[in-house]
């Protein structure tokens, strides 16, 4: 028989670190069965026989978040052997607040006092005995950052499960609320456990719509209950859920005046605020910001980015060679050749060249992060993004988009809110990509030569179209959220561990490989496949390939938008194996090979395929379409359904169709 | 009866009612904003929202649409 060891806290309380000291490397990553929401867990180190399962931060037990419900539900249906309640030390008042809600439970709770180390550093004096007597079960002073009373903590925890030792419910209520919830738990059937049926009629006291959904009363029941409800809320003049959560806080505040002795006097500024005094500053907030994400750019996406991504192509493309000389050596047939390099190795690369990239974006991502930061950022954006229906921590993605998409993409998982994360995931590839802008400097070069501003009106375009996009799909019914209150912790600043960092960016890392990169590599090896082959398998040159059939089929489509030739066609549809291969495509259709010496051939072909206004068509046509197929690898893996993949590919690409169709009319009344 | 929103930076209050219901209550009050907590506004966003407080010994911030329904004195 296993012991489950449940990990419960609040958000920013190092529960993450604890989690990885628990289990070090053995660790699993999956979702709740039927929602979004991460479940961890992992073995207990030296212990096999014990799994340790981290549950979502969570400020409270309400019926309302699915965070909340999926811990309540864990913890009251699958019965760990015991709770490992991680509190920040140095934020009593609001950690024990869950704390008192966990104690209600049946299982054996052990408090790990977190953060021991900033409490000690603050000059601040907890009386750990006297707190446990107080809440009646075992309080264990760790510090998660150094391993500080790891192995205490696990021993109590271990020894609390075997010995199945459940705790008191604390005494919180006053007389006129004992008695309502007193009078309810009566009222409740036999066959639950005394503790259980405290439990429960705190719940219904508080009117907790998910227990009435579990649990049935008869309708006499009921109504008795709801009487005694009703006599403490007029007693009291409050709604029942605020008398129970004053309730909490009225006795920790009381608990904690005899336990806790701050330094700081009221008023006095702690480092944070101190160091916060410059970063959110009035006048220097934002050009603090700029900088950070200026320098998280120049070095993630520019230069140790792009060197990453070019060295990747580097190692790529000599493995493909050296595989082909083998190959050759081998008698390999051509067919097989172009498989295996083209195909295989193509599609594997282009994975993993973005690996690199996007390993050093999430090392500056989770350092911001862990150090308290983000929260920061957000608190200074949000005003901007409000507007368009966007978060503060939406500036990142879209940021970093200017370089990738699929890094963008990824780090829209710093949005807790689940709306407008997805709202983000969908904008932030309208963001002209560094892959884009090969494109629009051809074809600029080509139509345009002697108007500079229209390569650059495409960040116009780009930027135009996510506030559009965002106001409007703001008030459509998948992202009109229940106006959740914007209720953002600031937590106190500290150095992350390199060790969570580093745990971090491999999580993101891992994920990106495994989910993203399905798609991409068979996304690669189709496009290849179709590019390269006609219907009868043989191997022919691209233009008389499926692809570009698939071209001539699709080139009516784009009349309205003055490019409805099949050339224009097949080109959008390499764009989806990446971007920049628009360029490549059309260097091939114009019979120049795309070497450096030809590039006049590509102008003149390029001329007389388009005309201005549908040269610019086909440029925000390229801007805002689907992305290629790395993001949108990126997009499902980030969105979890295919469902949201579609429509957000189906957003992208309708919004395209029609700008682009638009921009022609407009063009050609202009020209 | 003033709300938060109308609080000055620099000002302690004191939290008399909570003019939302649901989920949204919910939330502040499990934040720690409940019926007689002081909170101490600490400053504004440059942009002019959210603004950011001190509650029960940590900082937060709430957007101001949300914060004119914090009643206080």
């Amino acid at each position: 028989m296993s012991t489950v060891l449940a990990l419960v806290g609040n958000p920013n309380c190092g529960k993450t670190t604890m989690f990885n000291n628990l289990t070090g490397s053995d660790q699993y990553v999956g979702n709740w069965p039927g929602v979004t929401v991460a479940k961890k867990g992992g073995m207990l180190l030296n212990h096999p026989d014990c799994e340790v399962v981290d549950l979502p931060g969570i400020y409270s037990l309400s019926p309302y978040t699915l965070e909340e419900v999926v811990t309540r539900d864990f913890l009251v249906y699958e019965h760990p052997s015991v709770i490992i309640n991680i509190v920040d030390a140095s934020n009593l008042e609001r950690n024990l607040y869950l704390t008192t809600q966990l104690l209600e439970l049946e299982i054996p709770v052990v408090l790990a006092l977190n953060m021991m180390d900033v409490v000690e550093a603050n000059g601040d004096e907890i009386d750990i005995e006297r707190l446990a007597r107080e809440l009646k079960c075992i309080v264990v002073p760790i510090a998660a950052i150094n391993g500080y009373g790891l192995g205490e903590l696990i021993k109590v925890a271990l020894t609390a499960a075997k010995e199945k030792s459940t705790n008191q419910g604390l005494p919180i209520f006053n007389d006129t609320e004992e008695i309502s919830v007193r009078g309810i738990e009566r009222l409740l059937p036999d066959r639950e456990s005394t503790q259980l049926k405290r439990w429960l009629a705190i719940k219904i006291f508080e009117c907790d719509n998910k227990v009435f959904e579990q649990i049935k009363i008869s309708k006499n029941l009921l109504e008795r209950m709801n009487g005694l409800r009703r006599r403490c809320e007029v007693a009291e003049d409050d709604d029942a859920e605020s008398i129970v959560i004053n309730a909490r806080y009225r006795y920790i505040t009381n608990t904690l005046r005899s336990c806790i002795k701050k330094k700081l006097k009221k008023g006095e500024l702690s480092a944070s605020d101190k160091i916060d005094n410059v970063v959110t500053n009035r006048l220097l907030a934002f050009p603090i910001f700029f900088i950070i994400m200026w320098a998280v750019y120049y070095i993630a996406i520019q230069t140790l980015g792009n060197m990453s991504v070019a060295g990747m192509k580097e190692i790529f493309g000599a493995i493909g060679d050296y595989t082909t000389q083998l190959m050759v050596l081998g008698g390999v047939s051509i067919t097989m050749q172009s498989l295996v390099v083209n195909g295989v190795i193509g599609g594997v690369g282009a994975v993993l060249g973005f690996v690199p990239q996007i390993t050093i974006l999430f090392i500056f991502l989770s350092f911001l992060e862990d150090c308290g930061y983000m929260s920061r950022a957000a608190f200074i954006m949000d005003r901007a993004f409000r507007q368009f229906g966007l978060s503060g921590k939406s500036f990142i993605p879209m940021l970093v988009g200017t370089g990738c998409s699929v890094p963008g993409i990824m780090a829209t998982r710093t949005i807790e809110n689940e709306k407008d994360r997805k709202l983000t995931i969908m904008l932030t590839p309208f963001i002209p990509c560094s892959a884009k802008m090969p494109v629009f400097v051809l074809f600029a070069a080509s139509l345009f030569p002697d108007k500079s501003w229209v390569g650059p009106s495409m960040y116009f375009w780009g930027i135009i179209m996510v506030v559009f996009s965002g106001m409007l799909l703001k008030r459509t019914t998948p992202f009109a959220g229940e106006p959740a209150p914007f209720v953002m912790e600031m937590p106190a600043y500290h150095m992350p561990g390199i060790k969570t960092v580093l745990k971090h960016t491999w999580e993101q890392v891992k994920s990106f490989i495994f989910k993203a990169g399905t798609i991409v590599f068979a996304a690669s090896v189709l496009v290849w496949f179709l590019q390269s082959f006609n219907t009868s398998l043989d191997l022919v040159s691209p233009t008389d390939s499926m692809l570009a059939n698939i071209g001539r089929f699709l080139a009516p489509v784009f009349v309205p938008q003055g490019f409805g030739n099949w050339q224009a066609a097949f080109a959008a549809l390499t764009g989806f194996l990446a971007k920049e291969a628009i360029v490549s495509t059309f260097a091939i259709l114009a019979g120049s090979g795309g070497d450096a010496g030809s590039k006049a051939d590509l102008v003149l072909k390029l001329q007389s395929m388009f005309t201005p206004a549908s040269a610019y068509a086909f440029m925000i046509f390229t801007l805002l379409a689907a992305p290629c197929c790395a993001a949108v690898g990126a997009i499902r893996s980030e969105m979890g359904s295919w469902k949201w993949t579609f429509f957000a590919v189906g957003y992208q690409t309708g919004v395209a169709y029609i700008l682009a169709a638009i921009i022609y009319r407009v063009g050609l009344i202009i020209q | 009866m003033k709300n938060l929103r109308e609080i000055a930076v620099g000002q302690t209050v004191t939290v008399v009612k909570i003019e939302v219901t649901g989920a949204m209550k919910r939330r502040i009050m499990d934040m720690g904003i409940t019926k007689g907590t002081d909170i101490f506004v600490r400053k504004i966003a440059p942009l002019g929202d959210p603004i950011e407080l001190k509650v029960r010994d940590y900082e937060l911030f709430l957007r101001k649409e949300d914060a004119e329904k914090i009643l206080v004195e």
